[in-house]
């Protein structure tokens, strides 16, 4: 279980250290599944089974495909010969060791956090957990799912009007 | 065993590296793709805080927090949806992605 949960953090911080240092989008795209992957293993040692599936599906079916799919319709290739900027670069890793180096203190500090994860007993309620939240969207959160439904529709015509070809005629 | 402080640590390094890129890359996919990391990011630590809620390495009773990130990858996919939606509008206008090339808002 640990050996589990070491090996699915360095697959998921591997690729996405990938996806930041590859020059070519495609892999960077593909680095993301991988990292994704990973996270939704992570998702399943936490026994979170359907934030894990909904993590693959959403995630790495749907949204990565997206991804690779306006990657080859803008064929971005030429974009990769560029000088680095070092500005921004120092500048970022600096932000960010200083992110890390203030979660590591606070998580030293943090009491709560030191507990080991518990094995659960095999007729644990956790373990039929689709069930549990489909009872908990469809009941207490049914209005919540009702907009969420108007927000998809909504993002769908915005997408639509976006995508739009203009006419020559209009655009002046 | 691990704790839920490892968890949070490799949800803070994700978040980390995904913010890394979005200040050192250039080209605004790459910039989403990293945004789309930092939101993943912050739905591992949510779920960590569910399954350590009882304090002794027990889930929480109530299903909250899984309800909370399920409306997140929801809401994740709409934008990731309308966000390539401006890129391809984007590109399309400027024939560009790269971000230095879209300063034409620079005073």
């Amino acid at each position: 279980m640990s050996v589990l949960f070491y090996i699915f953090s360095a697959v998921m911080l591997g690729f996405g250290v990938m996806v930041v240092l590859n020059r070519n989008p495609v892999s960077s795209a593909l680095s993301l599944v991988g990292s994704f992957l990973g996270l939704a293993a992570l998702f399943i040692t936490l026994n979170a089974y359907f934030i894990g599936v909904i993590q693959v599906l959403v995630y790495t079916g749907a949204v990565m495909v997206l991804f690779i799919f306006i990657i080859m319709l803008l064929d971005v290739k030429t974009e990769q010969r560029r000088n680095l900027n070092y500005v921004a670069m120092g500048g970022g890793l600096l932000v960010v060791l200083a992110l890390i180096s203030q979660l590591a203190i606070l998580l030293g500090h943090f009491a709560h956090g030191k507990q080991q994860l518990a094995v659960l007993p095999e007729d644990a309620a956790v373990h039929q957990d689709v069930k549990r939240v489909g009872e908990a969207v469809f009941s207490d959160f049914n209005f919540h799912l009702q907009l969420l439904g108007i927000l998809l529709l909504v993002a769908t015509i915005g997408v639509v009007v976006l995508s739009r070809r203009q006419g020559r005629a209009d655009r002046s | 065993m691990p704790t839920l402080n490892e968890y949070l640590m490799v949800s803070g390094l994700l978040f980390a590296i995904g913010f890394a890129g979005v200040m050192m890359r250039r080209n605004i996919i790459i910039i989403f793709m990293c945004l789309e990391m930092m939101l993943s990011a912050a739905n591992l630590t949510l779920v960590a805080f569910w399954r350590f809620g009882n304090g002794n390495g027990m889930p929480a009773d109530g299903y909250e927090a899984q309800v909370l990130v399920f409306f997140v990858i929801a809401v994740a996919a709409a934008e990731v949806a309308v966000g390539l939606a401006i890129i391809v509008a984007l590109f399309r206008a400027r024939c560009t992605v790269h971000v230095e090339d879209l300063n034409s808002m620079k005073g």
